[in-house]
């Protein structure tokens, strides 16, 4: 439906502090797209806990709120540390993942910049949270590090959680390495705070994988960082819980039953929604696209997101080494979805498999929803609960498909 | 694939989000007209004749010019007043956004969650909305659109609307002063407004005061 867009300026310059002066901690105000391709970047080799940290000590980030969930409570606690050294204005732990998204959208009501993580169980928890956030159009972004949800209790990696996001109204991005979480932290505060987008983001990885495995990331100067937040081109005022003209609690269209107060609540939903689409203007310059295609022409195709684009990667080397010639479609945003560029990327594939790291399939359920002769979409192979998926098990998956005979050596 | 257009209503019980039709805000420089990107200059012409040809031509001032909150709030006042005047048009207020439904004063107040009622009330044909925040401004131009005839325009501060069947971005005083010059251009060429004879309700902070 979407038209293709076409941006030939990346972004955005703020208005709320001047380019090239200093903050209190001597770094200057860049914008950033100097910062991300102008600037020399030195290479480090650190997990995807300290690529967070490192994302936030440049991200004028106002108000953090922590609390502890694994996979994600490394890089609360090292955000932490830079509230210590004077890198934030408010940090504190909540009583719950519950209260400390609330706490978030009340300092970004204030209108600070901010950021927190979550992960797993604590995202369920604090569910009811995200579509107030969406409503309420406040950029808060959140790192979700996603690992299982149902019992019996799991803490290790499942993706199963994103489906759960998929409807809140959120911007969500899929970080594949600990370089891509990195640029999405910085790039998502850009994106979701244009006046036109202006709603939460989450930008996503998988728990363990990328949080606890060491990466060599290349970063941007420290004494660099982004413009701050600017709540003066929020498209909503300073919301007041209980004074116009805002006034969310004692006015809420709950509270009148007729037609029009449905039909504003309706299109107050619409508006969310129009925002996620406008966000593609502004997202698709700074990541270079909503995916990324290699050999798209072949009549096999992977398409996938986060981790299994990396194990598709092997997978597609070890097929090569067989003759069996497999291209690749990696997501990087599950919300927008790229549906128009993911039926351009597959209109020449017979066979569309969609390796995942959940029971659910709810990637290959969206992409299903969007490709003609969606029969081409094979869901599959799943792993969940923590399991890894070896690289020969998409292979497997993929000769067992095509008929060819697969060793059985387990 | 069709383009969608964004075209005076009415259009649907409830119609889409124009975003969500693949209608894209125009960059720096460029307006929207029915959801084509243009030349702004183009947008200011189409505007004004929009303008004068209206029966009830009507700008609706939202917060961010009705209130005194910065120097630029007030010049932009002062602008918007004189383009009233020039055309003439109505100036009917969104002073705020409280659901005000079933007590809005329909003939001298807008709301952006029910802004079809004055629209019908007063039977206007062509409004523009300047210094309204986006958020409201998408709700009740989508409003607008679903249930009414009215052809909307938009001047907004940021990056634009569309919402509106017409939209001007990144607006500034000197952008309302272009659509007042583009309103008398076409009055010297002998275009004569259309609207009906009118009484300026004046309000404040309180309510109608005449």
């Amino acid at each position: 439906m979407n038209k293709p867009v076409e941006s030939p300026n990346r972004v955005i310059k703020s208005q709320h502090v001047k380019l090239g002066t200093k903050n209190k901690m001597d770094q200057t105000y860049t914008d950033i797209n100097t910062m991300f391709y102008d600037a020399e970047r030195t290479p480090s080799f650190m997990t995807g806990s300290e690529v967070i940290r490192q994302a936030i000590k440049v991200a004028s980030v106002g108000t953090s709120v922590a609390y502890p969930i694994t996979p994600q409570s490394e890089a609360a606690a090292l955000i932490g540390e830079l509230y210590s050294e004077g890198y934030l204005d408010e940090y504190f732990r909540g009583e719950s993942e519950f209260a400390v998204m609330g706490q978030c959208a009340g300092a970004a009501f204030g209108g600070h910049r901010v950021f927190t993580t979550t992960a797993g169980p604590g995202t369920l928890r604090a569910m009811e949270n995200f579509p107030m956030w969406a409503g309420s159009r406040l950029p808060i972004q959140v790192c979700v590090t996603m690992r299982g949800v149902n019992s019996p209790l799991s803490i290790q990696p499942d993706t199963l959680e994103a489906s759960y996001l998929l409807e809140t109204g959120m911007l969500m991005w899929h970080a594949e390495t600990a370089q891509d979480l990195y640029d999405f932290i910085l790039k998502g505060f850009i994106v979701a705070e244009q006046p036109d987008v202006h709603i939460p983001i989450a930008t996503m990885c998988d728990g363990f994988f990328v949080t606890h495995t060491k990466d060599t990331v290349m970063l941007p100067p420290e004494d660099l960082c982004l413009t701050p937040y600017d709540p003066y081109k929020s498209p909503v005022p300073c919301m007041d819980m209980e004074c116009p003209p805002i006034r969310m609690m004692r006015d809420p269209f709950i509270m009148k039953s007729n037609y029009i107060s449905y039909s504003t609540h309706a299109s107050w939903q619409q508006e969310v929604r129009a925002a996620v689409e406008r966000s593609r203007k502004h997202t698709i310059p700074l990541l270079d696209g909503l995916i990324d295609v290699e050999n798209i022409d072949r009549e096999i195709l992977l398409v996938s997101s986060g981790t299994a684009v990396s194990q598709g990667r092997e997978a597609i080397r070890l097929l090569e080494e067989e003759g069996i010639k497999v291209g690749l479609v990696k997501i990087k945003t599950i919300r927008p979805f790229p549906h128009e560029e993911i039926r351009e990327a597959t209109k020449r594939a017979k066979h569309i498999f969609v390796p995942e790291f959940n029971m659910a399939g709810w990637l290959a359920r969206e992409i299903k929803a969007v490709v003609p002769d969606n029969e081409r979409v094979i869901a599959g192979p799943h792993v969940a609960g923590g399991m890894t998926m070896p690289s020969e098990v998409i292979v497997e998956e993929i000769k067992k498909y095509l008929g060819i005979k697969v060793a059985s050596n387990r | 694939m069709s383009q969608y257009q964004v075209k005076a209503g009415p259009e649907a019980f409830l119609p889409p989000a124009a975003a969500s039709m693949g209608v894209i805000l125009p960059n720096p420089g460029e307006c929207h007209i029915e959801g084509r990107i243009a030349p702004e200059e183009e947008g200011y012409e189409y505007a004004a004749r929009k303008f004068l040809e209206a029966k009830v031509p009507t700008i609706f001032p939202g917060p961010l010019v009705l209130w005194n909150w910065n120097e630029n709030a007030t010049k932009k006042a002062k602008a918007i007043r004189a383009l009233a005047d020039a055309l003439p048009a109505r100036l009917i207020p969104m002073a705020d956004y409280r659901p005000k439904y079933p007590k809005i004063d329909a003939e001298a107040e807008i709301n952006p969650n029910h802004p079809n009622l004055t629209i019908w009330h007063n039977k206007i044909d062509v409004c523009i909305f300047v210094g309204v925040h986006c958020h409201q401004a998408n709700l009740a131009l989508k409003i607008i659109r679903g249930g009414t005839d009215c052809f909307t325009m938009a001047m907004c501060a940021q990056a634009g609307h569309e919402d509106a069947c017409l939209s001007f971005r990144d607006a500034t005083v000197e952008k309302i002063e272009k659509l007042m010059a583009a309103v008398n251009k076409l009055k010297k060429e002998g275009v004569k407004s259309q609207a009906v004879p009118f009484k300026q309700i004046k309000m404040t902070s309180s309510g109608r005061v005449a």
